[in-house]
């Protein structure tokens, strides 16, 4: 038996997002459960989300974010050969969601498969298809996280109804080709906390999300800032150069108490929940996509990422912008 | 070892100025955490966590919802340290 020969290591070609188009405000939440505009935007900063139509599916979403990444990437649906949707609101459990985003881009017999890490499932995601890539078992991949949670949100629950939202991140990971260029995805830090099942879960086929906002609050805001310098040690990044902190857009009081540990006060930090929501594992590229598109980040600078949800699982890395 | 009322105030002060942006001069004993230092719950579960790795003392969440004044949580600390 032998092995492949791989890659030096994996780069970013290119995001891509999608958001729905039904805007959902702050003033509409108020109107139907007791909560204020203010309260929202100074508890988790969020003032608009959006939500996918009743008819729009995970797969529509990750299909729209992820033919944009392609289409950015340079690169022709024939050289895609493994395709990985980090998801924990797939419509069905079989079969999953990767196999049919494949079919709909063009793309022709990739691997495919779905990764459900909740919130941190775009890091797990991007961590393994660099890994793939890096070992050969893949050329180029296409990672996209997608969530429809609002399928899943209790309406009638305010502590829940006014943070999930829809959309879906996409990105092209690909090998580094000149031998002596750096790698464009670090190393993956990543982990889990099954003790703490029962802070984030949906009960059953029939029930809706269900969370400890305290108990997840205290948990995120002590136990994950270790977890992101340990990515950027490990990637030989210094937090001090980072250009920008990416973490799952929970919360924005939890994204910025993390962000106020790291010892980087010049990294830009992501705040894309301010009119996204939390998109649970489309999140992170989502966020990503539109700072690239706002000239906000800029090619070859270092971002580090950070994903942390229902689990507990967590993962971080430091990548290049493309 | 432990500390002076003085002391916890003014490790206090330093916590809820890095916290919430008010000033440390601020953090009097008498000041109400919500009412006259505008600091909500959520701050002020990073204000617990600050307090333990300052002051060793472990405050949690239904604790925490006791403690209204800043008057309060140097009590509280004192209570714990003298009990360690």
């Amino acid at each position: 038996m032998r092995l492949t020969e791989g890659s030096q290591g994996a780069r970013i070609l290119a995001f891509g997002g999608y958001q729905p188009a039904n805007v959902l405000t702050n003033e509409d939440l108020a109107a139907t459960v007791d909560t204020s505009d203010e309260w929202i935007r100074s508890r988790v900063g969020i003032e608009s989300r959006r939500l996918a139509s009743p008819d729009e599916t995970v797969t529509d979403m990750a299909v729209a974010a992820g033919g944009k990444a392609l289409a950015a990437s340079g690169l022709s649906a024939a050289d895609i050969d493994l395709v990985i949707v980090a998801t924990c609101t797939p419509e069905v459990m079989i079969p999953n969601t990767a196999a049919g985003v494949a079919t709909r881009l063009g793309i022709t017999a990739p691997g495919a498969y779905d990764l459900n890490a909740a919130c941190a499932g775009f890091c797990y995601a991007l961590g393994t298809a660099s890994d793939a890539v890096r070992a050969g078992s893949a050329q180029n991949v296409l990672v996209i996280g997608a969530e429809k949670l609002s399928q899943w949100v209790d309406w009638t629950d305010r502590s829940t109804c006014i943070i999930f939202a829809d959309g879906a991140g996409a990105a092209v990971v690909s090998p580094v080709t000149e031998p002596d260029d750096a790698p464009g995805v670090g190393p993956v830090v990543w982990g889990s906390d099954g003790n703490m099942a029962d802070k984030i879960y949906i009960a059953d086929r029939n029930s809706f999300i269900h969370q400890e906002g305290q108990a997840v609050f205290r948990w995120a805001t002590t136990a994950l800032h270790p977890v992101a310098l340990r990515a950027c040690e490990r990637a030989g990044v210094e937090p001090a150069s980072l250009a920008a902190f990416v973490p799952h857009q929970a919360n924005l009081r939890i994204v910025e108490a993390i962000a106020r540990k790291l010892g980087a006060p010049q990294a830009r930090v992501a705040d894309d929940i301010v009119h996204a929501g939390n998109t649970s594992s489309a999140s992170i590229p989502l966020a990503l996509a539109r700072m690239i598109e706002r000239g906000e980040i800029a090619s070859g600078d270092a971002v580090l990422l950070l994903g942390f949800g229902a689990g507990i699982s967590y993962a971080a890395q430091v990548i290049k912008v493309p | 070892m432990a500390m002076t009322e003085q002391e916890i105030q003014t490790g206090l002060g330093e916590i809820i100025d890095e916290v919430a942006g008010v000033p440390a001069d601020e953090v009097t004993p008498d000041k109400s955490f919500v009412d006259d230092l505008d600091i909500d719950s959520l701050s002020m579960v990073e204000i617990a966590v600050a307090a333990q790795d300052k002051f060793g003392v472990e405050i949690p969440d239904d604790e925490l919802k006791n403690l209204k004044t800043v008057q309060d949580v140097i009590d509280y600390v004192r209570r714990a340290e003298v009990s360690a």
